[in-house]
């Protein structure tokens, strides 16, 4: 296919995996690259490089806005990035030594596990038990606007969660995408800290993780030009349009549908790495 | 807790970051389709970008010389700088608090991002 033919078709499917990333939580990227590898047959890696770029695209357009809500919290996100960025030095390390037969297979495992964590409701109010020494130290509390004014919380488990951390990012690291379901888990259900805070702090250290194997992944030659502009401008489009769209009662059937698409796009991937 | 002009000016870099980065890979990207619209790219098996892409010094050079790929590669340099500058600035942040602890946190956060993109 010529290059003025694919490109138009890349941002088609970019912009629609940005919509429906926004939409349901589950991020852009993490859809793009099954969609290019299995759809238009592009090598794992290719994809990995360019939605890599995309990741931080959206994650930095959607923190600027989350950051003046006030509901993210600097310091924890800052803490956790420590971690965040190590694990995507390990991760994008990893990914130049482990067969993309098995890359495929990992990220279909992730992928799947995404699906299910889109779907899973949440239980609001967690509740701090018991004191760790660290969050004084760290600083690791703060306040958000709640429907009935500002409510406080404080971090617990900062070891564990910090731990978590390392792992999502070198997830990321090794497949491109931001792991924004495992950043979550880590602050909302180890560290106890509001979902909502969770999830647009998750949010804003999703970019600066990304940022730091996409400096690897350029270097690397995965990023391909002609391959990275539809995707990133694509998923950024779909991105910014899903977010302005109010989340109704339509989502939810949305969300399954999606959360359908991805489970089998995620058995598509294993698959496709044990054919290899 | 940060103060809210810090905040505003982290929104607006992050903004001004990606919006640059956006315009600058579209006009790359309009370039590069109407001089090579017409070829057919391959993208699989995997080969590697060639260095002129994948060397931020080459990318630039590139770009002077009106190589629309390159002009591309440095829109996404834009973009992965735009994270990296949040980090600078939030030292910045922390310094006028004379938080010390995170001064130093970001500035280790800081040091792992410049390992990788050096």
């Amino acid at each position: 296919m010529i290059l003025l033919h694919l490109t138009p078709i890349v941002f088609a499917i970019s912009a629609l995996a940005g919509f429906l990333g926004a939409l349901t939580g589950l991020g852009g990227g993490v859809v793009v690259t099954p969609a290019l590898t299995l759809l238009l047959g592009v090598d794992l890696r290719y994809a990995i490089g360019a939605s890599l770029v995309s990741v931080i695209a959206t994650s930095s357009g959607a923190a600027a806005a989350f950051v003046r809500e006030g509901y993210s919290n600097l310091r924890i996100g800052m803490f956790l990035e420590v971690a965040t960025t190590l694990g995507a030095l390990l991760g994008a390390y990893l990914s130049a030594r482990i067969p993309t037969a098995a890359l495929a297979v990992i990220f279909g495992i992730a992928l799947l596990h995404a699906a299910w964590q889109s779907l899973r409701e949440h239980a609001g109010g967690s509740v701090a038990e018991t004191a760790d020494p660290l969050t004084a130290k760290l600083k690791l509390y703060g306040s958000y606007p709640a429907e009935h004014g500002p409510e406080t919380y404080r971090a617990t488990h900062v070891k564990a969660g910090f731990g978590l951390m390392f792992g999502a990012g070198t997830l990321s690291g090794l497949l491109g995408i931001g792991s924004g379901a495992l950043k979550v888990i880590a602050m909302d259900q180890v560290m106890r800290i509001p979902f909502k805070v969770s999830t647009t702090t998750s949010n804003f250290m999703i970019g600066v993780t990304a940022a730091a194997s996409a400096g690897i992944y350029l270097k690397r030659g995965y990023i391909d030009p002609a391959l990275a502009m539809p995707v990133m401008l694509g998923v950024l489009a779909g991105s910014v349009i899903g977010a302005r769209v109010l989340m109704g009662a339509a989502t939810k059937v949305l969300r399954w549908i999606f959360a359908a698409v991805v489970a089998v796009m995620a058995i598509e991937m294993i698959y496709s790495g044990f054919a290899k | 807790m940060t103060d809210e002009r810090f905040e505003r000016w982290i929104a607006m870099l992050l903004r001004a970051g990606v919006l640059t980065a956006a315009i600058v890979v579209l006009a790359g990207g309009v370039g590069h389709l109407a001089k090579f619209g017409h070829t057919t790219p391959s993208y699989h098996p995997f080969h590697g970008e060639p260095h002129q892409y994948t060397s931020a010094k080459a990318i630039v050079a590139g770009a002077i010389r009106m190589d629309w790929l390159a002009v591309i590669q440095l829109g996404l340099l834009v973009l992965i700088a735009t994270p990296v500058a949040r980090v600078a600035l939030s030292i910045a942040a922390f310094t006028l608090e004379r938080d010390w602890i995170y001064v130093s946190i970001t500035a280790a956060v800081l040091a792992i991002l410049l390992y990788s993109l050096l």
